[in-house]
């Protein structure tokens, strides 16, 4: 990392962590908001941008933890036993659904998660014994770490804001290990991860289900924010959400999914001049992006610091001539 | 027993309209490698197309002939223009994404420029019921499914018969060899993106009256036409028509026979198992992997 990526990643720490003092409540459910969506846009990027799967059963996954916290923390289960095991469930469905989506890749693998998302939320719908149907569960309690309570928005938005710092510090170490050069080797170029020794089917899995596995955290801290979970919160739409948050932001960059989900958070409320058409704009962003630059919005930034250090220096310039080349 | 039969009929002419469907979704695949996560968008905007000339004062006839045409220029030639043919360089995922940016762009479109509410929409016959050994079985359901064959069949004599036809096919299957035996590859892509456009646009017109005009018709419309297209094939025509055709029985006589609640669930299971089993699709060809 260079000194410029430092001094941004600094200034967004601060950032974070002084904006709730200016904000109102909303703005603060709003920051938290974002916060949660991170972390299961962070799971996506692993399947997405590393392993170069696309995925449509994220939201799904962000489901399956919510609803996993919101019927074990009412029956007396400790807040972070069900996230463990919000965790741990969508981990082992992830790498029972990869396991045979993963034989088929690309548009066969997005069309199964689709086929999954729609299949959980059908069960969510139905399954009333368990999950209450249409009327959701209500009155999810927020958490208390060794005395110390989540229970205001201000606290709970920290809380969020710790958990989302520790995820995305495994991720960062996780993606420095050789597993995640295994991902990335996954990514460039399959056939070539084979020839190497690679078990590329083995490591597709395992960034898939860990991929999922942060969906389910996503989802854990999702329902004591809301306090409030029903089957259509996370049907297609979700999952299409995250999907163009990990793109818009820029799959394959670490800090992509952060720049993503505070534009699809931030966005509407930027927009209330716009009302209703927002959506039609930002699908037309999201259009254009894709035809200018489908590496995203720091893939964007990437571009504009390169070509201003091609400026500074000719051997520069050469050398990104060479990149934009082929 | 005549419950069955009306349940076969329904199911038979809703298959028929996926199938069309189905069909120009894999045309898009076969020619340019174009997954077209909007497919369903595109059979919902039509309909409203038509709606706006019968506002207009048009007949219906004249209006449906619009619709057909404006769905040909905008569905067709301004999608691959505009949408498409920047972005084939890429590969296919920024095509994906960007066809799920397009979905929502046309819902939402649909939803703030005509309206939000279900719209009703003429049929092409007064729908009278007549009874053939006890079943009721409706006119619609017959115009549906002849109209529908006769599209189908038309399709298939311009693909089979016609030089035209025979020099889409070659682009399809090896476009390389296309263009060193003279074919202009890039006007039979489009096409490809034309028939795919007219193909929406009468599934518009059959399924209209039975689903009404609505924005978010696209959202099971499209998952029916992908379902179709894997369970039969994805690089097979009359795989997308049998894949459209098991789907629509299916969902007929499991929501009759099985369980309602889980009418949706049916077709996702038969994906799974064909994925597992038969990733290439009931008639599918396995295609070779290029390094």
């Amino acid at each position: 990392m260079n000194r410029l990526a430092v001094a941004a990643v600094a200034i967004a720490v601060i950032g974070a962590v002084t904006a709730p003092f200016l904000l109102k409540s909303f703005g603060i459910y709003l920051i938290s908001m974002w916060a949660v969506l991170t972390v299961a846009a962070i799971g996506l990027n692993l399947t997405l941008g590393y392993a170069g799967q696309i995925s449509l059963a994220q939201g799904a996954f962000v489901g399956i933890g919510a609803y996993c916290v919101g019927l074990l923390t009412p029956a007396g289960v400790p807040y972070f036993v069900a996230f463990a095991c919000a965790g741990l469930l969508c981990f082992g469905i992830g790498w029972i659904l990869g396991y045979p989506a993963l034989r088929v890749q690309h548009h066969y693998l997005a069309f199964v998660t689709l086929a999954f998302t729609t299949l959980v939320f059908l069960v969510l719908r139905n399954e009333e014994w368990l999950t209450n149907g249409i009327y959701g569960i209500n009155a999810i309690p927020r958490p208390t770490l060794l005395g110390w309570s989540a229970n205001s928005a201000l606290n709970f938005y920290f809380f969020s804001l710790g958990m989302l710092i520790a995820i995305s510090l495994a991720t960062w170490w996780l993606l420095r290990s050789p597993w995640g050069r295994a991902f990335a080797a996954l990514r460039e170029n399959p056939i070539r991860a084979l020839s190497l020794g690679l078990d590329t089917r083995r490591y597709t899995l395992m960034a898939f289900a860990i991929g999922s596995s942060l969906g389910g955290l996503s989802g854990a801290l999702y329902a004591p924010l809301v306090q409030f979970i029903e089957p259509s919160s996370f049907a297609l739409g979700l999952s299409f959400n995250l999907l163009l948050m990990v793109i818009v932001g820029g799959s394959g960059f670490f800090f992509g999914p952060f720049v993503g989900a505070l534009i699809a958070v931030l966005l509407p409320e930027w927009m209330r001049i716009a009302q209703g058409y927002y959506l039609i704009v930002y699908a037309a962003m999201v259009m254009m992006l894709m035809a200018f630059c489908p590496s995203g919005i720091l893939g964007l930034i990437e571009r504009a610091i390169k070509a201003a250090a091609a400026r500074g220096s000719p051997a520069a310039r050469e050398l990104s001539a060479e990149e934009a080349g082929p | 027993m005549a419950s069955f039969i009306q349940l076969l009929v329904s199911g038979l002419a809703t298959g028929a309209i996926y199938a069309l469907i189905a069909v120009g979704f894999t045309l898009l695949w076969q020619t340019s490698q174009t997954i077209n996560f909007a497919q369903g968008e595109f059979v919902m905007l039509p309909a409203f197309f038509i709606l706006a000339a019968v506002d207009l004062g048009a007949p219906f006839w004249l209006a449906a002939l619009i619709g057909i045409a404006l769905s040909v220029l905008i569905l067709g030639v301004l999608f691959k223009l505009i949408i498409v043919d920047p972005m084939l360089k890429y590969g296919v995922m920024p095509l994906v994404i960007s066809s799920i940016a397009l979905s929502l762009f046309l819902k939402e479109s649909a939803k703030d420029f005509y309206s939000a509410q279900a719209q009703p929409f003429p049929a092409l016959v007064p729908p009278i019921d007549i009874h053939i050994f006890e079943a009721v079985i409706s006119t619609q359901s017959i115009v549906v499914l002849a109209v529908a064959i006769a599209t189908v069949a038309a399709l298939q004599f311009l693909l089979d018969k016609t030089r035209l036809g025979r020099c889409m096919q070659a682009t399809a299957q090896n476009p390389t060899l296309a263009i060193i035996l003279g074919i202009p590859v890039r006007r039979m892509v489009l096409y490809a993106f034309l028939l795919n456009a007219a193909l929406v646009a009468i599934a518009s017109i059959l399924i209209s009256p039975i689903y009404l005009a609505k924005f978010t018709n696209g959202e099971t419309l499209g998952t029916a036409a992908f379902l179709a297209a894997i369970i039969g094939g994805f690089n097979q025509v009359r795989g997308a028509i049998l894949g459209g055709v098991i789907l629509g029985i299916l969902d007929n006589l499991s929501a009759a026979y099985i369980s309602s609640q889980y009418r949706g669930a049916f077709p996702l299971m038969i994906l799974i198992a064909v994925i597992l089993l038969r990733p290439h699709g009931l008639l599918g060809r396995i295609e070779e992997r290029t390094v």
